[in-house]
């Protein structure tokens, strides 16, 4: 399969030629690449991608899979709507 | 090993800083960052660009900033958009008081030529529909106030930087200055020591303790500040929402998220940048006041960043009063980086003995030695 059909992260639909890309330019750490491709930054917080781009940045550095840190977890753990607080401190 | 220039900080101040500098020929620049790109506020901030300000100074940085970031691209030469969205920014008037003072506000800021007006509640409803018409009074609008993506703009200087063969150490901590005769000698980091000409603190939320290494007080500290962002959604509000009364600021990026966030006013001065249910409670309570159609939106993530506060909320752009060879950029109070192009390109003035294209004495650390010189911007969240 080619690069650009490769998809690392589907919330934001980031390939593996985008994130070749990047880290050719020379940005080489997972929070380097969510802030300028935005894996990670959708609903599912890199649940799905977090640890393909983790693979992928071992063997594109490679480096040990251990020495490779994925991104900085954030709560909400599930998405929420404001309305639903909102209602539950009206209670 | 030795450098011209070293700059402390590679937000979008540091940034902006070794561009300014780099392009008017200064050569040997490095610029030092303990953590990763847009590690510090630049990457954690709303990235909101507005030029209503109360006080004349945040007016003139704000409208400069705004023209740099108008032709951003093409000055930077980037290879991808920094996706300036200039749909205005809609500030909310609540208050007899903040209507009176607003009016003053657009006096002051069509007078330096910022095209902002003052709207009644129907005008304003035009601009965005779904306010809640019983939630605010009137507003002021500018349509020229916007929004950029803050990791594409830092992106964009850091590309022109390497250009101009500015050097960068990511992942490198400063740990100590030497001061010798007046002036900073050496940069001491946790890899390396370096002689330096000229040393330039941009270290955002870290600059105070900075100035203690170099022996002298910068008088701004650190505040944790919150922001959300929702689920993306299609494009349904143009201007960023704002209300200094309320403690809120919404903005629907191009990406389709909402960026909704506030002040704590209990926040005691820290390095703490956690996220806390407290600001979701709150948070909610006044979304579903102003906007109730956006209290539908799905938060997919919150998370908090420091304003690096100054007494006056006016930014330091300054030569340090003790140290020949010491600058700083800091104390933004959470605009620093819509003021970035105008900090950039006056502290490179500064460090190059030119006069600078405004006159910043108040931007001067001077201005604490007296306290009564101060003049305190309000229109702040
Ligand atoms: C939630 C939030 C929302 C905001 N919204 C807006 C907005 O809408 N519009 C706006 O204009 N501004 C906004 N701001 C403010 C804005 O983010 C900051 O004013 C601006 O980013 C400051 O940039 P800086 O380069 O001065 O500092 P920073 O981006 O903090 O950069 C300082 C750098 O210094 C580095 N550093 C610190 N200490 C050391 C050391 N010892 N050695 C080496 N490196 C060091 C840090 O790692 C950091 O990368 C917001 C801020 C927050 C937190």
């Amino acid at each position: 399969m080619e690069k650009k059909d490769i998809i690392m992260c589907r919330c934001e639909d980031v390939t593996l030629e985008d994130l070749h890309k990047k880290i050719d330019e020379g940005y080489e750490t997972f929070e380097d690449l969510k802030r300028l491709l935005r894996i990670g930054m959708g609903p599912c917080q890199a649940n799905t991608c977090g640890i393909l781009i983790q693979k992928e940045l071992a063997k594109y550095l490679d480096k040990k899979i251990e020495n490779v840190k994925t991104h900085h977890s954030r709560p909400m753990i599930q998405g929420i709507s404001l309305e639903k607080i909102n209602k539950e401190i009206k209670k | 090993m030795k450098k011209n220039i070293c700059i402390i900080g590679a937000g979008i101040s540091g940034m902006s800083i070794a561009y300014h500098l780099a392009i008017q020929g200064v050569k040997d620049i490095l610029v030092i960052d303990k953590g990763y790109f847009t590690n510090g506020a630049t990457g954690r901030c709303g990235a909101g660009v507005r030029q209503q300000w109360q006080t004349k100074m945040n007016c003139l940085l704000a409208k400069m900033s705004m023209e740099f970031f108008e032709k951003a691209n093409e000055i930077l030469d980037y290879d991808d958009d920094v996706e300036l969205k200039q749909e205005g920014y809609l500030i909310l008037a609540t208050t007899i008081e903040e209507e009176n003072q607003f009016k003053k506000n657009v006096i002051l800021q069509n007078r330096l030529g910022i095209p902002s007006k003052v709207v009644n509640r129907k005008e304003a409803l035009e601009i965005v529909p779904h306010l809640n018409p019983d939630s605010f009074l009137s507003a002021t609008f500018c349509k020229t106030d916007g929004h950029l993506n803050p990791f594409k703009m830092t992106e964009a200087f850091y590309k022109a930087c390497l250009r101009l063969g500015v050097e960068f150490h990511f992942f490198e901590e400063v740990k100590d200055l030497e001061v010798n005769d007046h002036k900073v000698n050496k940069v001491i980091t946790d890899k390396e020591i370096y002689d330096v000409s000229v040393c330039i603190n941009a270290a955002g939320g870290y600059a105070s303790e900075i100035g203690k290494m170099a022996d002298i007080d910068i008088p701004v500290f650190s505040e944790n500040h919150e922001i959300l962002a929702t689920e993306p959604v299609e494009p349904m509000q143009g201007p960023m929402v704002m209300s200094f009364s309320k403690n809120i600021y919404c903005q629907q990026v191009p990406h389709g998220a909402f960026l909704i966030g506030r002040s704590n006013f209990n926040a005691l001065p820290s390095h703490d940048m956690s996220s806390s249910w407290e600001f979701l409670d709150e948070m909610s309570q006044t979304v579903c006041d102003i906007m109730p159609k956006i209290g539908k939106l799905n938060i997919v993530r919150q998370w908090g960043g420091s304003y690096n506060m100054s007494k006056d909320h006016q930014p330091i752009i300054s030569k340090s009063i003790e140290l020949d060879n010491f600058y700083m950029a800091c104390g933004f109070s959470g605009h620093g980086f819509m003021l970035a192009p105008m900090t950039g390109l006056l502290i490179s003035e500064l460090v190059l003995g030119q006069k600078p294209v405004l006159n910043i004495e108040t931007l001067s650390i001077k201005r604490f030695l007296n306290d009564k010189k101060i003049n305190i911007e309000k229109s702040v969240v």
